[in-house]
């Protein structure tokens, strides 16, 4: 299966989803856009998450052009989509590699929002293209979080660097790169533990674990993953704020996109933070994450919409 | 009327209310207020709100706060996505039980996730309660009855199941829930829902509850800033009652669900209830009245100073206290937690090492040298002692002008204190008083003619007098 197919299939239950409510709002014969109807299709949008300014300012578009006409459902979708397009445009970029030596990866998130395996998923891929993967296991803080990394690991054979529970986070991370420089290997994960962005002494545990990891190597880490929950709401706004703040985030892993949650906050935050979007996670597998491609997305949603029309 | 309520539906959206919930409500509010007569009202908006506050406080009780245990085995099992909670509520819902003097029992029922089984036995171990796990198993059905019959034989009386994460659309795993439930027959089955979901929670929820009839919610994660409109979805939805939150990831951050605290939650307006609820139980009744005494005679002193900073604390963490209030939310944010209870400790040791005289009235006695002295004994720079000399008499001039105010008058202060503080740069300044009147352009030209009138007059007189 290829990465499209499934991201697509990932998607497909919430395309469908939402392909129903909209196909709803379109009868056969075309409807007349009147306030009832850009009411709707406001809800509609506000069902995925994307925050009531985002799906406002799209239903306000819809509103200029087609205002008082009778529409057909393409007219619509090419206008909506168009619009979602343009708020999600961004270069396609999955993680960039350094130029020489290991590439550092650090990955925050809240708590439960799937950092573990978020890492796993990305050592599967990084293994699957013949790179060498050195683990910090950071996340010293909740009970056996060390050992979840250490079994993904040894099922992936990844290398790990771990210390006690309780132990300090930082010096993991920092035995972590050397070990990487030291066996040369390509990549280097380290895991942190799940933190809400408020509790403002853990985020400056981060910010001191990203500048421990900058000391061995001069530009690490080359990617800072949030990793968000795919059915958080507007809180993700938030917790992208927060911790690109702590820590320079550059992309995000929206993780568990294969239920009937929309994630359409990375909507919100790509407008209001500027983090775009680089993996999404799509099932409990190890190899299930795709590359996030912001047409494909908008495309997947509206997909059955635009044939049916 | 109507654009308030708009207003209110898009806080409710903000806040993460599902769509569909939050037009119900907004048409059981519009109702309510046009059958009461909103707009004759003397400020028809702030009723609106107390509708609205009412109505969510409804829709989110009645409240059970039961676990409903019985004489002898008790089987709880705790359900929900990846993710939201389970494993720690676990942990904390034993701790609760044992506290009690009941005799919890953990079962590590997630045998999906890498290492779920040791991180339950790490939190058993933590609070002193046994866990029942099965090595290599791979039917939590199995593990979940075998935990029962165990439960019995070694005299536990309250049986928690933390069962796996699972999607709600994975119907598999649904009906292995399902399956367990027939098996094990548990008496309460609890959904733990995040905090911070979004729009898709009513749909976890609903096949949650269709698989399984819950008996209660446990929303997790909201000692964060996410304003928790989940928990109207999940409730209009199931119809069950929200038992627990929890507040923090130690194994103690779990507390009973107040639907009055959670409607001010998401509709942004501060917990002033909570707040003025841990007040009246935490703080020394009389002590506040002899405070309130004090400030009304204008005798406010370093020490009363001292004794209300200790007793904020005993309200919790100083970042929590803030953020209850209206409109210090944003404070809150800036302080963090670590720095305002050092602070704190800071401000206690600069006062305990003042003499009684200077912590009456420091502005009068406290000179270089005493600054110096005092700095010495607190282990302080004599420039903080100065800074909080001076915050104090900006906050004796502010509490004098509080101690007349009603409590409507006095949150208002409050607020508007909150405000100021939260613009970055501006201090705590003391206040200047006012002459009382403020003179037009013409008459400030009126009376410098007088003056200088006046000083001329003065003048012939000391030329006639020489």
């Amino acid at each position: 299966m290829g990465l499209f197919d499934k991201f697509k299939k990932g998607l497909k239950k919430t395309g469908a989803l939402l392909n129903t409510d909209i196909r709803d709002l379109f009868k056969s014969e075309g409807r007349l856009v009147d306030e009832a109807f850009l009411d709707e299709l406001l809800e509609t949008l506000v069902k995925t998450d994307m925050g009531v300014k985002s799906a406002q300012a799209i239903t306000d578009e819809v509103k200029t052009s087609y205002r008082g006409r009778v529409v057909q459902m393409e007219d619509v979708l090419a206008s909506v989509g168009g619009k979602l397009k343009e708020l999600m445009a961004q270069p396609e970029e999955p993680i960039t590699l350094a130029e020489s030596g290991p590439t550092v990866i650090m990955v925050v998130g809240v708590n439960g929002s799937g950092k573990t395996t978020s890492i796993a998923k990305l050592t599967q891929l990084f293994i699957a293209q013949g790179k060498s993967v050195v683990l910090g296991a950071g996340d010293t803080f909740r009970a056996a979080a060390v050992e979840q990394l250490k079994v993904w690991a040894g099922r992936l054979g990844a290398e790990i660097v771990a210390g006690e529970q309780g132990s300090d986070p930082a010096s993991v991370a920092h035995r972590a790169v050397a070990k990487a420089l030291e066996i040369g290997a390509d990549v280097c994960i380290v895991d942190t533990a799940g933190r809400l962005q408020t509790q403002q002494n853990l985020m400056q545990e981060l910010t001191k674990i990203h500048r421990v990891i900058g000391k061995q190597i001069a530009d690490a880490p080359h990617e800072v993953i949030l990793v968000l929950d795919a059915t958080t709401g507007q809180n993700g706004i938030s917790q992208a704020n927060h911790f690109t703040e702590a820590v320079d985030c550059t992309g995000i892993v929206l993780a568990k996109l294969d239920g009937t949650a929309k994630g359409g906050v990375v909507v919100a935050i790509r407008q209001n933070v500027g983090l775009p979007v680089k993996y999404v996670g799509v099932g409990e597998q190890a190899d299930d994450l795709a590359v996030f491609e912001p047409n494909s997305f908008v495309d997947a949603l509206f997909e059955d919409m635009v044939a049916a029309g | 009327m109507r654009e308030g309520l708009g207003e209110v539906k898009q806080a409710l959206l903000e806040a993460d209310v599902n769509v569909g919930v939050a037009n119900d409500f907004i048409e059981r509010v519009a109702e309510q207020a046009v059958g009461e007569k909103v707009l004759k009202s003397l400020d028809p908006g702030q009723h609106v709100v107390g509708i609205v506050h009412k109505e969510l406080v409804e829709l989110m009780g009645p409240v059970d706060h039961s676990l409903h245990l019985r004489g002898d085995v008790t089987v709880l099992m705790m359900c929900g996505l990846q993710g939201s909670g389970k494993t720690t509520t676990c942990g904390k819902l034993a701790r609760m039980i044992r506290e009690r003097g009941r005799k919890p029992m953990l079962v590590a029922a997630d045998l999906q996730r890498p290492a779920a089984v040791h991180q339950l036995q790490v939190l058993g171990q933590q609070i002193g309660v046994p866990v029942y796990a099965e090595e290599g198993s791979q039917d939590p059905v199995a593990v979940c009855h075998n935990a029962v019959k165990e439960a019995k034989r070694s005299g536990a009386d309250v049986v928690i199941l933390d069962t796996a994460g699972r999607l709600h659309i994975d119907d598999e795993l649904m009906q292995q829930l399902t399956r367990i439930d027939r098996r094990v027959n548990p008496e309460q089955v609890y959904l733990v829902v995040d905090g911070m979901t979004g729009q898709d929670a009513v749909n976890s929820a609903k096949a949650f509850n269709e698989a399984l009839e819950l008996d209660g919610l446990i929303m997790t994660k909201l000692d964060g800033d996410a304003r928790g409109g989940a928990a109207l979805s999940v409730k209009s939805v199931t119809g069950v009652p929200i038992k627990f939150i929890g507040v923090g990831e130690h194994l103690d951050a779990l507390e009973e669900f107040h639907p009055d605290r959670m409607a001010g939650r998401i509709l942004g307006m501060g917990d002033v209830l909570s707040l003025v609820e841990q007040a009246q139980q935490k703080l020394d009744q009389e002590e506040l009245a002899a405070q309130e005494e004090r400030l009304r005679a204008g005798e406010f002193t370093l020490d009363d100073f001292r004794k209300m900073m200790m007793q904020t604390k005993k309200l919790g963490p100083l970042n929590k206290v803030m953020g209850m209030i209206p409109g210090m939310g944003g404070m809150a944010d800036m302080m963090g937690d670590a720095d305002a209870e050092k602070d704190m400790n800071r401000i206690k040791g600069v006062i305990d090492s003042m003499t009684p005289d200077e912590r009456r009235n420091p502005t009068k006695y406290i000179d270089q040298s005493r600054r110096r002295r005092i700095a010495a004994g607190a282990g302080v720079e004599p420039s903080e002692v100065k800074s909080l000399v001076d915050q104090f008499s900006a906050a004796a001039s502010l509490m004098k002008d509080m101690a007349g105010l009603g409590v409507r008058d006095r949150m208002k202060k409050v607020q508007q204190l909150g405000r100021e503080l939260s613009n970055p740069g501006a201090r705590l300044a003391a206040k200047k008083l006012s002459t009382g009147k403020r003179l037009s352009p013409k008459e400030r030209a009126q009376a410098r003619k007088q003056r200088e009138k006046e000083a001329r007059r003065r003048k012939r007189e000391q030329r006639k007098n020489n």
